[in-house]
């Protein structure tokens, strides 16, 4: 569905060029829904910009839908909808004129544009607000006008530029709840950008992680977690100097890394850590060691980007 | 085709809340009937060079003025959608870039040309000659021209981003000399030489000249010609300029 390669943009700023993305390249097959992860700025708007249409690459070229992205962008804009960053619903229009002229934008019937309005009104819960002006709508029901908008006529791919950012807890899994029905019942290939990790995390079948302007990472939530973060265990003992026998007896792990005394309580992080708790557990018994506690900490994606990094997501979503 | 249904679909779009406040379009007159009132009779004896009442010469200009006032900031309220995204939006479809232009250009005029009807029945009860297809070829070339300026208004708005004080200062100071060097006030024949010669290389000018000509009647005359050549020259320029400026802003 998406075959990207070499995408580059760089923007001329009054400092100088600024290389926003740097070279990407990614396949997304039809009905995968995939995320696009990453502190802002690191060039996820600008890659889906370019893939929408919206932004004609520096270099490199991609084909969306089939059809290539330079040569023949009307083709690529028939066959995805695409929510963008920004509020897409006009504040002096009403919520049924703006899906309408929509569908119309997108070359529909009349008759047609007003049946899936109404279908689609009935699907994101906006049906009372169908005459409102959209500048009244709450920010939850102006994001699934949004999304409503985006999918007027029923797109093949559909691009979510950070579709729940701004939204408090609830909406976003109302939003979400919506998005995920919309795909379970039309097998629609989804690409979204966000830098909510929980929410590349719970939602996306494979992530891509993208740090200035690169792709650094692009597997499955569970496997990048595996094999770029691992899972952490922690054991604390009751007795004191007993946590120098217990490192020891951690070396011996497979793949065992990260090992810290500290205090009564011993970390390390290995892969595959329920497996392997019980087993160290069973060789900390046999030599003695009375446990006090025992976890294992599964790794977020924040472990696996902080892995890639040094730097955490987190504060750079607060930073920002 | 989808050049006709598009400009069909953006400006339906716009329209609508025109048509919900439409009140907004007899406050727009409100300036226009002053100008009749307290300026016209300023004119009585000034040599316009027209026969009859003074309306006859002074209607067409301020028609020209009022179109060219409008259309020339109606860019402002793209800056708003430029922001929030909804522009874009239209952007993501495959709308012809000139239709989304004139779409939003002709909802600029069709209240302008409500309001220039009212301005021509008023004022025809006050003296003012009517001379009906005439006078409806003119509204017809102010409505070419106006979506020539309009779709130029587009690309300032576009091309000075998100600064609303920018797109104003150009806006105006492009304007307010056109106005005046274009004779909409009084008769550039009563100017001194070097403010005549420069009103010459007003495209302006011509405009107001044709539509003067028209208001009396006169259809087939050079001056109507030259009037109708800015008219399309200003619309074809503003909507090739409109258009390469979507096509390569990087919003």
């Amino acid at each position: 569905m998406i075959h990207a390669r070499d995408l580059a943009r760089t923007f001329k700023t009054k400092s100088g060029p600024v290389e926003a993305v740097r070279g990407v390249s990614l396949d997304v097959a039809e009905g995968e829904l995939v995320a696009f992860l990453g502190p802002n700025g690191a060039g996820k708007s600008t890659s889906v910009r370019m893939l929408t249409t919206l932004l004609p690459p520096s270099s490199g070229g991609a084909l969306v839908g089939g059809h290539d992205i330079v040569r023949d962008p009307a083709a690529v804009r028939r066959k995805i909808g695409y929510v963008g960053q920004g509020t897409g619903s006009g504040p002096y229009h009403r919520v049924r004129d703006e899906l309408i002229t929509q569908g119309r934008a997108q070359r529909m019937s009349a008759a047609d544009a007003r049946r899936r309005a109404d279908e689609l009104l009935g699907m994101l819960e906006l049906e009372g607000l169908a005459d409102r002006d959209c500048s009244s709508l709450s920010g939850g029901q102006r994001r699934r006008l949004d999304v409503a908008l985006g999918l007027m006529h029923t797109p093949q791919i559909l691009f979510l530029d950070e579709p729940s950012t701004g939204l408090d807890p609830h909406s976003r899994a109302n939003l979400w709840g919506h998005i995920t029905r919309v795909r379970k019942e039309s097998g629609m290939t989804i690409f979204l950008t966000t830098h909510y990790l929980d929410e590349a995390d719970m939602m996306a079948e494979r992530v891509m992680i993208m740090d200035h302007g690169r792709m650094i990472a692009d597997d499955t939530p569970e496997r990048l977690k595996a094999d770029l973060a691992g899972d952490t265990i922690r054991v604390s003992f009751l007795g004191d100097g007993e946590t120098v026998t217990a490192a020891e007896l951690a070396q011996n792990l497979p793949q065992a890394r990260d090992i810290a005394p500290n205090g009564r309580s011993l970390t390390l992080t290995v892969r595959d850590g329920e497996a392997i708790l019980p087993e160290f557990i069973a060789r900390l018994q046999a030599k003695g060691l009375d446990i006090a506690t025992a976890s294992v900490r599964r790794p977020t994606l924040d472990d696996v980007f902080l892995g890639l990094t040094g730097r955490s997501l987190r504060e750079n979503a607060v930073a920002a | 085709m989808s050049f006709i249904t598009d400009t069909a679909t953006s400006f339906r779009r716009e329209i609508g809340p025109t048509l919900r406040s439409w009140y907004y379009i007899i406050f727009g007159i409100i300036q226009p009937l002053l100008y009749l009132g307290l300026f016209v009779p300023l004119l009585t004896n000034v040599p316009t060079g027209a026969e009859g009442s003074p309306l006859q010469w002074f209607v067409p200009g301020m028609v020209v003025m009022l179109v060219l006032f409008t259309t020339v900031s109606c860019g402002w309220a793209l800056t708003e959608e430029l922001m929030s995204g909804s522009f874009e939006r239209f952007l993501a479809t495959p709308m012809s870039r000139p239709a989304i232009l004139v779409g939003r250009a002709l909802k600029e005029l069709a209240p302008l040309l409500v309001q220039a009807l009212i301005i021509i029945v008023v004022a025809a009860s006050f003296g003012l000659q009517l001379h009906i297809l005439p006078m409806l070829i003119g509204l017809v070339l102010l409505l070419v021209f106006g979506v020539g300026v309009a779709a130029l208004s587009y690309a300032l708005a576009i091309a000075s981003k998100n600064d609303g004080s920018l797109f104003y200062m150009v806006s105006h100071s492009v304007a307010l000399p056109l106005m005046l060097l274009g004779g909409v006030l009084l008769p550039m024949e009563m100017a001194p030489d070097w403010l005549y010669i420069a009103s010459r290389f007003n495209p302006l000018t011509f405009l107001v000249e044709a539509e003067r000509a028209l208001f009396i009647g006169e259809v087939f005359s050079v001056t109507v010609l030259y009037g109708a050549l800015v008219a399309v020259a200003v619309a074809v320029v503003g909507i090739a300029i409109g258009a390469a400026t979507i096509r390569k802003a990087s919003l």
